[in-house]
């Protein structure tokens, strides 16, 4: 057989010949340091490949070899607390085998192959197992329980499974016709893992973060969309629900964004403790890194690597939350593609299947029956990022986006310049579950929930309305009710609605804190509103010592926030003036 | 490796493109020599690699070359600069040749100038604090080594003057001196020489290198001289463990001459005709800055942008906002009322100034502190907003308090002119300025911090 050979090079694409039995995505090693790549596009005996890797220096006439695989990561054990690239490489073993600046065409496996792992089996010989099965467990790491699968598209009767420790390519089940089964499997990262079936979600996926727990609630393995322009704190945002966020993996996806982010990760959460298991957080995250000076066509594989290891611990039974920081670098990089094979540009040159595309990148979210027995209910979340040019969100990747987001946190330049943080702009930010979730919220939490959050929003937008008016007449020619519902709304945006993530007392809120925020917040102006009724004028309110009190709560230690909470209560309750007094408090 | 193939004659040339064929074994990248009889050579770069046909991206001006009498040579090697800790001191062109009259430096090292991305995992967080002497900077905007920090200027604002002064001022938490990697990109002999004569007189010459492309030099040497810089930048910050402030001019320039070669490639035009990977092209610029783990030095960037029309929106900007770790925004309006510098605090950022304030690297209460005088800044800044509707008088109370803080925040703590302040200056000015303001407007200083100062002062 003639070896295929480079015939031209542009940028990342190679074309190459003689290639007629390759497959559309199979994967391709490139020249003679055998770089990584994917096939496009082939045409006749010529086909085009997409390089994962760095193309400088890559010679005309080299040679290109196919793999007769698709772009595969490995799952199984060890996937938690690694860091790996767009393509599914190790970042650690990268750095092992070439230093610290990274080398095209190293060849590492996703999966440490020599490590060890205790396997227990929960399948007997002679039981007949199909796709998904949970064929035994192995501890990946103290107290986190790895459900080994039976791959998709695999059954058969046991023929022989062994406890003991395994590598994870070593066999340590076999079935019925000579098929072995492993601790891992490859599985095709632009495929969709099979499921039993999708279930309606009731319940929320709680971040941490009040504005969006509360206001615009996203449910457990829905969809949410976080565009906003440079610098209005998506960053932070996905980090801070990396940390705190009710999930039993995160799967983090910097795609396309900067090196020192990741950094600040790989820094902190080996030392911080999630607080549901007691473990470090990073064991139950996994990296997957694509920053914007690696290349490009990584970048378009790295949100797909990343939602195959979601997928694949949601399978398990877990519930998994996806962060993608951010999509738009993503969607680049295909119109970079597309631009390089001369494709008719659609909208803003991205190329007419981007909507497509996307779509069925979210459709992966989902809470889930998983494949097999014994049964299992698992969830991906996905809370996407994206960074609309100029802040602009009437651009593709946005409005492709809302039309499959179940919320939007449109977040604000204007609020983050007046560091109201996190800077989700609640006139333009929505939840379409939050309907659905009002049971649980009403069962788990407190049954005032969704009324006081429509009151919360009422309030909100009467501010909009006053603060316009107020901006023509100045805001001491306003009635004493509205200066009020300003006053009130002020409170609310800067107790209940802003939260520091650099605060360690504020940057996670349990719904409990949250609830208690809110309701304070509700009660302050439905006290002070009767007051007034009552007789009382605005500047006999003594609403700066309430609002300090609601601050007090809003940064107390989890240890004082009773009493906190209960002096806030006093201090809300001191602004009802009984009605005879009110002629004496101002002349 | 590859060895050299020469070619007596192009196939064809179209503006800064010459065709060279067959070509069965060129590489991607690879440095071409253009010899043409009577005229001095040229250089270019294979940028499409095919076996009948390459195409040559030529540096210098085409302009009277025929390439039918062209020999062209593929070097099989890959764009390169010579570096070393020798180069301090010198001049050099936009790639890497004398322009101070001395000879060519031998330099310690040739290296790509088209590095190999630095391992995330191998980076080290930056969280070093810089005084700069700025306390517009140093007080509410703090930079850190290893930071990419831009400023946003805008036309006939002294984004330049900044940077000289930030370069000047610039002191390491141990002292450390600074090197200093100055590139100017299309920028005129007015601003070049502003630079030199400050380098001079502040004795920042012998620790820097300066690599001037002038408005006159060839577009594509534009696309190569922040990376010829970075290249010399990253061998004294990660193999000699030096601390390095790079200092990009103009990028606005380095962008448009990026837009004018995409043109003139037929390529597909983004927003505003700008090539749809500029954001990946600055970020392999802007990316190369950092530390890394287990070497001493570091590598901070200090880009300057000038927004066109003074549009923060506008592509350039907006890119360079996504890629970087905060902006320093100069303000017009401060230009024009003669403050200096006219840093716009309210929608300036350090993003990495947490990690790098705080007891044991700034003060303790910094942030509180810096909270405040953002806080009573921005509310001053609506009220003067406010006040040319309805006027002062209807103003309340504390909205004209704060209307007064506004006015001298600018003037006094932003608007220091030429001076260096040190990080204690900086805090007592800050101080001065709330002290006017009566305690319960300083919602922002917890009791703790509000004692701790009290005690410091009596
Ligand atoms: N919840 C928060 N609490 C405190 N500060 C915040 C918060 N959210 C954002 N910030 C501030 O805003 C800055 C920018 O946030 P972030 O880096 O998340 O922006 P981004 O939207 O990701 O920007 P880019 O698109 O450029 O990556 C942070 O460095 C921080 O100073
Ligand atoms: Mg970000």
């Amino acid at each position: 057989m003639t070896v295929a050979r480079i015939e031209r090079l542009s940028g990342a694409l190679a074309e190459a010949r003689p290639l007629r039995e390759v497959a559309l995505y199979e994967l391709v090693r490139v020249g003679a340091r055998g770089l990584l790549g994917e096939v496009i596009r082939v045409d006749g005996d010529r086909a085009v490949i997409q390089v994962y890797e760095d193309t400088m220096g890559l010679c005309v006439g080299e040679a290109v070899s196919p793999t007769g695989a698709p772009l595969e990561v490995m799952l199984g054990p060890g996937l938690l607390g690694s860091v790996v690239d767009g393509v599914g490489r190790p970042l650690q073993r990268l750095a092992d085998a070439t230093g610290d600046f990274i080398r095209p065409g190293t060849a590492v496996d996703t999966l440490d192959p020599d490590r060890k792992w205790a396997f227990t089996p929960l399948v007997a010989s002679g039981q007949r197992v199909s796709a998904g099965d949970v064929l035994g467990t192995v501890e990946e790491r103290p107290g986190f329980v790895h459900r080994i699968l039976v791959p998709p598209g695999t059954d058969g009767a046991v023929e022989r499974i062994r406890r003991g420790e395994f590598r994870v390519t070593e066999a340590m089940a076999r079935l019925a016709g000579g098929r072995d089964l492993f601790l891992s499997h490859r599985w095709s990262v632009r495929n969709p893992r099979p499921i039993a079936r999708r279930l309606s979600s009731r319940r929320p996926f709680l971040t941490g973060q009040r504005v969006c727990d509360f206001l615009f609630p996203a449910a457990e393995g829905g969809a949410v969309a976080v565009p906003g322009g440079f610098g209005t704190g998506k960053t932070v945002i996905e980090q801070s629900l990396a940390r705190h966020a009710a999930a039993d993996v995160v799967v983090y996806v910097g795609c396309g964004e900067r090196g020192n982010e990741m950094a600040e990760v790989l820094e902190e959460f080996p030392r911080l403790t999630d607080p549901r298991s007691g473990r470090s957080l990073m064991d139950r995250t996994v990296l997957v890194v694509n920053t914007s000076n690696m290349p490009v066509v990584a970048r378009e594989a790295s949100v797909y690597v990343g939602i195959a290891i979601a997928e694949y611990y949601r399978d398990q039974g877990y519930r998994v939350a996806l962060m993608a920081d951010s999509l738009s670098r993503w969607a680049e990089a295909l119109r970079e593609i597309a631009a390089r094979l001369q494709e008719m540009p659609g909208e803003e040159g991205y190329p007419t299947y981007l909507g497509n595309r996307l779509g069925k990148f979210y459709e992966r979210a989902g809470l889930v029956r998983a494949l097999g027995e014994p049964s299992r209910e698992g969830a991906v979340t996905l809370i996407s990022a994206i960074s609309p040019p100029g802040g602009d969100f009437s651009e593709p990747v946005t409005q492709a986006s809302l039309r499959v987001a179940g919320a939007l946190w449109a977040l604000d330049p204007a609020l983050a310049h007046q560091r109201q943080f996190p800077a989700v702009d609640w006139e333009v930010s929505y939840s379409l579950e939050a309907g659905a979730l009002t049971p649980w919220f009403a069962e788990h939490v407190g049954p005032d929930w969704a009324a006081c959050r429509s009151r919360t929003l009422e309030l909100l937008q009467r501010e909009r309305e006053l603060r316009e008016i107020a901006g023509l007449v100045g805001p001491e020619a306003l009635q004493d009710g509205d200066r009020l519902l300003l006053e009130a709304a002020r409170i609310v945006r800067e107790t209940v609605l802003a939260q520091s993530a650099y605060d360690p007392n504020d940057a996670n809120s349990p719904p409990d804190k949250t609830y208690r925020l809110a309701r304070l917040a509700d009660a302050l102006r439905s006290t002070a509103l009767a007051a007034l009724d009552a007789g009382a004028t605005f500047e006999s309110l003594n609403l700066a010592a309430a609002g300090a009190a609601l601050a007090a709560v809003r940064r107390a230690a989890a240890t004082d926030l009773d009493a906190r909470t209960a002096e806030a209560e006093a201090a809300v309750a001191a602004l009802a003036v009984p009605p005879g007094q009110a002629g004496q408090v101002t002349p | 490796m590859l060895l050299p193939r020469r070619y007596r004659g192009a196939h064809a040339a179209a503006g800064p493109l010459l065709y060279v064929r067959p070509t069965p074994n060129a590489a991607l990248g690879e440095w071409v020599t253009i010899r043409v009889p009577g005229q001095p050579d040229r250089r270019g770069q294979v940028i499409d690699a095919g076996a009948d046909v390459s195409v040559v991206q030529v540096l210098e001006d085409t302009l009277g070359l025929a390439p039918a009498t062209a020999d062209v040579t593929l070097t099989g090697e890959a764009a390169t600069a010579v570096v070393g800790r020798e180069l301090l001191g010198r001049v050099l062109t936009g790639v890497g040749q004398p322009a101070d009259g001395l000879p060519p430096p031998v330099g310690e090292a040739v290296r790509p100038i088209w590095a190999a991305p630095l391992n995330a995992v191998r980076r080290e967080r930056p969280r070093d604090f810089i005084e700069t002497g700025v306390s517009a900077i140093d007080g509410m905007n703090t930079l850190v080594r290893g930071q990419k920090l831009p400023v946003f200027s805008g036309p006939g604002l002294p984004g330049l003057e900044l940077a000289a002064q930030i370069v000047e001022g610039a002191r390491a938490p141990r002292g450390e001196a600074f090197a200093v990697v100055f590139v100017g990109i299309g920028i005129t002999a007015r601003e070049t020489d502003m630079f030199l004569e400050r380098f001079e007189r502040s004795g920042a010459r012998e620790r820097s290198v300066l690599y001037l492309n002038e408005t006159r030099d060839p577009t594509i040497e534009r696309l190569l001289a922040p990376r010829v810089a970075l290249a010399q930048a990253e061998f004294l910050a990660f193999e000699a463990g030096m601390h390095v402030l790079v200092v990009i001019a103009d990028v606005t320039h380095y962008c448009e001459a990026l837009r004018e070669i995409a043109t003139a490639r037929e390529e597909i035009p983004g927003r505003r005709g700008y090539p749809g990977y500029l954001y990946t092209d600055l970020a392999g610029i802007f990316e190369r800055a950092g530390i890394v783990r287990d070497r001493s030095g570091s590598l901070t960037q200090i880009p300057i942008v000038t927004m066109p029309d003074d549009d923060i929106t506008h592509p350039i900007p907006d890119l360079t906002g996504y890629i970087t770790e905060g902006q320093l925004v100069l303000s017009r309006d401060l230009h024009r009322r003669g403050v200096y510098p006219p840093i716009d605090v309210l929608p300036s950022l350090s993003r990495l100034m947490g990690a790098g304030i705080g007891a044991d690297r700034t003060r303790a209460g910094h942030r509180e502190w810096a909270d405040q005088l953002y806080a009573t800044y921005a509310r001053g800044r609506e009220a003067r907003l406010m006040a040319t509707i309805v006027g002062v008088a209807s103003l309340p109370e504390a909205d004209r308090r704060a209307l007064d803080f506004a006015e001298r925040f600018e003037r006094e703590l932003v608007g220091q002119g030429e001076t260096r302040r040190d990080i204690d200056e900086t805090f007592a000015m800050g101080w001065r300025l709330l002290d006017a303001l009566p305690r319960e407007d300083l919602t922002r200083i917890p009791e703790a911090v509000w004692a701790a100062r009290h005690q410091e002062t009596s």
